[in-house]
C-alpha cells in the first residue's frame, strides 16, 4: 500500500530540539491559540452587564484610588500624577494578569494534556494574546487620562507597541518558567501572588525615582520591571522618543527571558502528562 | 540519521516500549515541603513501570483490541498512541491522523454556546479555522443539535453533550481512530449510529484500536487482539483464540 507524502508521521524517537519542536507545533496549533483566547474573553464577560468596559473600569478605579491616596497621604504633587500612575498601572496590571494567566491555565489545563495532545506552550502564549488585548483597550483610558491632566499627546504615542512587545515576551517568558514548576506544586501559585505585591511597591508605579533615597536606587535598578515600565511610560506620558539605552536595556531583558523560559519550559513538557 | 525501520502499510509500531512513572514514596504537593525534603536528603522516588517491553506492529486497516485487567496500561498505551504521553525507552511510531476518543467532549466550556464549543474543540483536534467552517454543518446536523447550537453548554444534557463531542471527533476520516470505552453515553438511536460512522471508517480503511471490557463487543470487532497484564504484552493473537483463554484466566 502506498503511503501519502502529505500524512503525519509521529516518531517519539526523532531527535530534534525540544524548543524548537514545541516553536513549530504552537505555529501549527496557531486555530488553538486564537480559540483559547476567544474563550478566555467571551467567558469573562458573558454574564456581566458592563461586559468588556470591565477591562477599562478596572485599571481605572485602581489609578483613582491610589492617586487618591498617595497625592493626599504622601504629599505627591506633580503635575499629571493620575496618568503616571495609570501608566505604569496598566503596564503592572497586563504583566501579573498574563503570567498568573499563564500558570492557572496550565496547571487547570492539567487534565487535558492526559487526555489529548496540544502544543504545551498554547496556555502561555493565549495568556500573553489575551493580555495584549485587555492591554491595547486600557491604552483608550490612558489617553483620556492623560488629556484631562493637561498632558499633550504627540505622535511619539505610536510608538507604544515596541514597549508592549518587549512586556509581553517578558511576560510570556516568567509565565512559562513559572507554570513548569507550578504544575508540580500547589502553593507556587500562592506564593507567586505574594512576590507579585512585593514586585509591585518595588516598580516605579506610585513612585518616581526622584523621590528615593540615592542608596535605594541601585536596588531598585536590579528590578527588571523598571526598565519595562520606565519605556512604556515615554511614548505617551512623557511624549518623547527614548533613547537607545531605554530601548536596548529592556529589548535584551525581554528576548532573554523569553528565550530562556522558552528551553526549560519545552524541557520540561513532555514530563508533564507523566505528573498531572 | 537513521533510517525507519517501519514497513509501509504499518500504521502503528512500538519497539521495546516503556512508561516509568515516579511514585515518590510521600506524596509532596507542595514547593516548600519539596525543599525542605530535599534540604533533609529524603526523596525517594519508586519506580512503576506501567509498560515494559511492548512490541506491537499494527497494520493499516486493523482493528484491534486491547483486554486486560484494571490498570493493566491499557489506556497507558493508548496514550501513547495518541501522543499524550512520551515512551520513557523504546520508540513508538504513528502514521497519519490520531482520532483520539478519550473522554469525548474534554475541553468543552460550561459558558460558550455548542457553537463556539465546536469550533474550540475542532481547535484542540488540531483543525483550522477553514477545517472548522467546513465542517461545522456536518457536525451539527450529526449530532442533531441545530436546535440548541447557541444555547450555553451548561444547559445540554450529559447524552446531548457526548453527541456534539463525538460528531467533532468524527466528523472527517482519521487513520487511526482510538475508541476507549466511550461508547456507553447516548440514547439508543445515537449508539447506532455513532457505532455505524466507526464501522464506515474501518471499510474506509481506517485502523481502528478498541479498549473494552466487553469480550463480546471486541469478539466481534476485532481482526487481533493484544492481552496486557501488568504492563506486559502477555499474548498477541487472533480474537477467537485470546478471548476463550482470557475468560478462562479470570474465571
Amino acid at each position: 500500500m502506498k503511503i501519502l507524502s502529505t500524512e503525519p508521521i509521529y516518531d517519539s524517537s526523532r531527535k530534534r530540539s525540544a524548543a524548537i519542536e514545541e516553536l513549530q507545533e504552537i505555529l501549527r496549533y496557531r486555530n488553538l491559540v486564537l480559540q483559547f483566547i476567544r474563550r478566555d474573553i467571551l467567558t469573562r464577560y458573558k454574564r456581566s452587564v458592563l461586559g468588556i468596559a470591565w477591562t477599562m473600569l478596572t485599571p481605572l478605579g485602581t489609578m483613582l484610588i491610589l492617586t487618591i491616596v498617595f497625592s493626599n497621604a504622601f504629599k505627591i504633587s506633580m503635575p499629571g500624577y493620575a496618568a503616571y500612575v495609570l501608566n505604569g498601572l496598566i503596564a503592572w496590571t497586563f504583566f501579573s494578569q498574563t503570567t498568573h494567566a499563564a500558570t492557572v491555565h496550565l496547571v487547570w489545563g492539567g487534565s487535558l494534556l492526559n487526555r489529548i495532545y496540544v502544543p504545551r506552550t498554547v496556555f502561555a502564549v493565549s495568556a500573553v494574546g489575551t493580555g495584549l488585548i485587555n492591554l491595547t483597550l486600557s491604552l483608550i483610558p490612558l489617553l483620556i487620562v492623560t488629556l484631562i491632566t493637561g498632558l499633550p499627546i504627540r505622535w511619539t504615542a505610536l510608538l507604544i507597541p515596541i514597549p508592549m512587545l518587549f512586556l509581553a515576551m517578558f511576560a510570556m517568558g516568567i509565565g512559562l518558567t513559572l507554570s513548569a514548576i507550578a504544575i508540580y506544586f500547589a502553593d507556587v501559585t500562592e506564593m507567586y501572588q505574594i512576590i507579585l505585591t512585593a514586585w509591585l511597591y518595588l516598580s516605579p508605579i506610585i513612585w518616581t525615582e526622584e523621590q528615593l533615597p540615592p542608596n535605594v536606587t541601585i536596588f531598585v535598578k536590579l528590578n527588571p520591571m523598571y526598565y519595562l515600565i520606565n519605556l512604556f511610560r515615554i511614548p505617551i506620558y512623557e511624549g518623547r522618543v527614548p533613547t537607545l539605552a531605554e530601548v536596548a536595556i529592556p529589548g535584551v531583558i525581554a528576548v532573554i527571558t523569553l528565550v530562556v523560559g522558552w528551553i526549560y519550559f519545552a524541557s520540561r513538557a513532555d514530563e508533564f502528562a507523566y505528573r498531572v | 540519521m537513521s533510517l525507519p525501520t517501519v514497513f509501509e502499510d504499518e500504521t502503528i509500531s512500538m519497539e521495546n516500549v516503556g512508561v516509568r512513572y515516579r511514585v515518590a514514596n510521600q506524596r509532596i504537593a507542595t514547593f516548600k515541603e519539596y525543599m525542605i525534603r530535599r534540604i533533609q536528603g529524603k526523596i525517594q522516588n519508586r519506580d512503576f513501570w506501567a509498560l515494559r517491553g511492548i512490541n506491537l506492529s499494527i497494520h493499516r486497516g486493523d482493528t484491534f483490541g486491547f483486554i486486560g485487567h484494571n490498570g493493566a496500561g491499557k489506556s497507558t498505551l493508548l496514550k501513547l498512541v495518541a501522543r499524550v504521553l512520551k515512551p520513557t525507552e523504546g520508540r513508538v511510531v504513528v502514521r497519519g491522523r490520531v482520532a483520539p476518543l478519550l473522554e469525548i467532549g474534554a475541553g468543552f466550556h460550561n459558558e460558550l454556546t455548542g457553537r463556539e464549543n465546536v469550533f474550540l474543540n475542532g481547535a484542540l483536534l488540531g483543525f483550522s479555522r477553514h477545517e472548522m467552517d467546513e465542517k461545522f454543518d456536518r457536525i451539527v446536523e450529526f449530532a442533531e443539535l441545530w436546535d440548541f447550537i447557541d444555547a450555553p453548554m451548561r444547559t445540554y444534557s450529559t447524552g446531548m453533550w457526548a453527541r456534539l463531542g463525538f460528531a467533532v471527533a468524527t466528523d472527517s476520516q482519521p487513520d487511526v481512530l482510538i475508541v476507549d470505552e466511550v461508547m456507553a453515553v447516548g440514547d439508543q438511536a445515537f449508539l447506532h449510529k455513532s457505532y455505524n460512522r466507526i464501522m464506515e471508517f474501518r471499510d474506509n480503511g481506517a485502523t481502528i484500536l478498541i479498549v473494552s471490557h466487553s469480550m463480546q463487543l471486541v469478539e466481534q470487532l476485532c481482526h487481533r487482539v493484544a492481552w496486557i497484564d501488568h504492563g506486559n504484552l502477555r499474548c498477541l493473537d487472533e480474537a477467537s483464540k485470546i478471548i476463550p483463554e482470557y475468560l478462562e484466566h479470570y474465571k
